[in-house]
């Protein structure tokens, strides 16, 4: 079997349930793909055992290219590319550059952690992102299972550990 | 998640044990031997400089003395009231968070009673020293010292006396802030302690009504007292942003004392419900503010540069251009900004208390840095300076406001255990 093509789904209607569930389907084996939910729910990247996100790193390295280009930029305009003297200072009066500095830093970190998060997410603007339920925009959690990823588990075995779990109900979802 | 709630000690006291005693007043000890030592060498050095005095003023050794009471009077006065100011602000916000921490905050406005009184009995015998304003022949007509900018500036100190008298304006002030301050702290000390025995909410919703109270009037009397006791020493120059610069070195400097003791406290092994979160959000206000210190700082600067217009720009010359005093420009900006920034920056560094303990001391440092530039430049001039007078007047003061929280966090409870979101802040997670 392929993977990621094939998931079960087991639908959670409650987030403490959904909590306790994660920690009961983990603890037979079970490898989760995803768990979705219409809301943030605290502490659930503990109980999928996530490590933490790197997103901070790229927010870091984007601001500080922000920061080079900004004085780059300033420094070419400045001082070599169209020399002039404001207020009798020094072509490249340098705290005369700290506010687009900032300013650069801010918006290129702000940018590239937002289009790092999209694209890591799968939310890019190209390409569609997967529906697993309609209804994570909504009111249910959703927790999907690869099976291909689980295939020393029987069909069969996944949906009683769902159930046993305390999902509500346990449906079949494959992509194209 | 899920901790067991019932077996955390609510009702523990922080021993201030006589081994920490003593080393306070070895602390205070040896502050006042540098102190001493300072004073003898200018007493006896100090003699050299008259022969260069000019426009009439001679210097004399103990205005550095008086320079140096006035810079830590104003910083640890500050740092008194923020504590104060951030334990008001925990209520306002409605914070769950610092409930185990709220009594730390608290302590240091016992500073407080003393700091107002150290600052008013100093003020008659220093402020002649340190207070241009305070000049007579300013206001006289008929003197060759008459300043028209001054005498425009009198009645702010002097009224509703005549000019060049007795600055009972000014004085009016001093003492309504800091009865002002001690009253709304002695109300909220008063309440929280009350609610040591009376289990409810009722007590919260009062202290949340004083809080407010406080932080109306400190909005006002915070810059009305950076324009009074630092801004005025150069009484020609003047900022608007001067009341926020002056707010934002206080917060900053007292968020790294709390955060010092919290530290302190933990290590002990009292507060043991105060986990790496609350440590955290300590860790995350200190990098906040000291940006914000910087952004205030840089602000005042930018605009007073990019103007470059003379009787703004003379703040700035007088200490970029001084050998005395231009190091220490780039001192302040590294303690109290790129140090800050750059190593409390990651979530790890603000989680253990190792960074946030070096940081917190360094910016403890770095702001009594930012308040020597601002007062010694504009009393002492090319005759100020860093010496063994400065480091000793600060050990001096910083071991008095030690002992005095300490011991006054010793006599009640570590932690307001009738306090309504108790249970909330056992359970905060980031």
């Amino acid at each position: 079997m392929e993977r990621d093509k094939n998931f079960i789904l087991g639908v959670y209607e409650d987030e403490d349930v959904l909590l306790d569930a994660i920690s009961k389907v983990r603890g037979n084996g079970v490898k989760i793909h995803e768990v979705y939910s219409p809301f943030p729910v605290h502490g659930i990247d503990d109980v999928l055992g996530y490590k933490r996100s790197k997103l901070p790193i790229a927010a870091f390295l984007f601001g500080l290219l922000g920061t080079i280009l900004a004085l780059t930029m300033q420094f070419y305009m400045m001082k070599i590319d169209w020399p002039m003297i404001i207020g009798g200072k020094d072509h490249a009066a340098v705290p005369d550059f700290v506010p687009v500095t900032f300013e650069l830093t801010v918006l290129l970190a702000a940018f590239g952690m937002v289009g790092v998060f999209m694209i890591a997410s799968n939310l890019k603007p190209w390409g569609q992102p997967r529906i697993f339920d309609i209804r994570i925009t909504d009111d249910k959690h959703v927790m999907a299972i690869d099976l291909a990823v689980n295939s020393s588990m029987a069909e069969s075995q996944l949906t009683d550990v769902l159930k046993n779990s305390g999902a509500s109900e346990v449906n079949f979802k494959s992509f194209e | 998640m899920g901790h067991s709630t019932t077996n955390y000690n609510l009702d523990q006291k922080f021993d201030f044990t006589a081994g920490l005693k003593k080393s306070i007043f070895a602390v205070l000890i040896i502050g006042a031997v540098i102190l001493t030592a300072g004073i003898l060498m200018a007493a006896l050095g100090g003699g050299h400089d008259e022969a260069h005095a000019e426009g009439g003023h001679a210097f004399h050794w103990y205005q550095r003395l008086y320079a140096n009471l006035w810079i830590n009077n104003v910083y640890f006065t500050g740092i008194a009231v923020i504590g104060v100011f951030f334990f008001a602000i925990q209520y306002a916000a409605q914070a769950g968070w610092s409930a185990p921490l709220l009594r730390i905050f608290l302590s240091f406005g016992y500073w407080l009673p003393f700091a107002g009184i150290i600052m008013i009995v100093s003020y008659f015998i220093v402020g002649h020293d340190v207070f241009h304003w305070t000049h007579k022949t300013l206001f006289d007509l008929n003197s060759p010292d008459y300043d028209k900018i001054i005498d425009g500036k009198g009645a702010f100190f002097f009224w509703p006396l005549e000019k060049g008298t007795f600055p009972a304006f000014f004085i009016i002030r001093m003492v309504v802030f800091f009865g002002a301050w001690v009253l709304f702290f002695n109300k909220l000390k008063n309440l929280s302690y009350q609610e040591d025995l009376n289990p409810g909410n009722q007590t919260w919703y009062k202290i949340r009504k004083w809080s407010a109270l406080f932080l109306v009037f400190f909005a006002v009397s915070s810059s009305v007292s950076a324009w009074d006791w630092v801004l005025s020493i150069d009484t020609h120059w003047f900022s608007t942003m001067f009341g926020w610069y002056v707010f934002a070195s206080w917060f900053v400097a007292g968020l790294s004392a709390m955060t010092l003791v919290t530290l302190f406290l933990k290590e002990r092994g009292y507060l043991e419900m105060v986990n790496e979160n609350h440590i955290h959000d300590l860790g995350k206000f200190v990098f906040a503010f000291s940006i914000f210190w910087t952004y205030i700082w840089f602000s005042q600067f930018l605009l007073i540069y990019y103007a470059n217009i003379p009787e703004e720009s003379v703040y700035f010359i007088e200490r970029m251009e001084s050998d005395v005093y231009s190091p220490f420009i780039f001192v302040n900006l590294a303690l109290n900004f790129f140090l800050p920034f750059l190593v409390l920056m990651t979530r790890d560094s603000k989680r253990h208390g190792i960074f946030l303990k070096l940081i917190c001391s360094l910016i403890i440092i770095g702001h009594w840095f930012d308040f020597f530039l601002m007062v010694q430049p504009g009393t002492l001039g090319h005759n100020g300076g860093f010496g063994l007078m400065e480091v000793g007047m600060f050990l001096v003061f910083g071991s008095l406001v030690a002992y005095v929280v300490l011991n006054n966090l010793s006599k009640r409870n570590l932690i307001a255990k009738n306090h309504p979101m108790l249970e909330e802040s056992y359970h905060h997670h980031i």
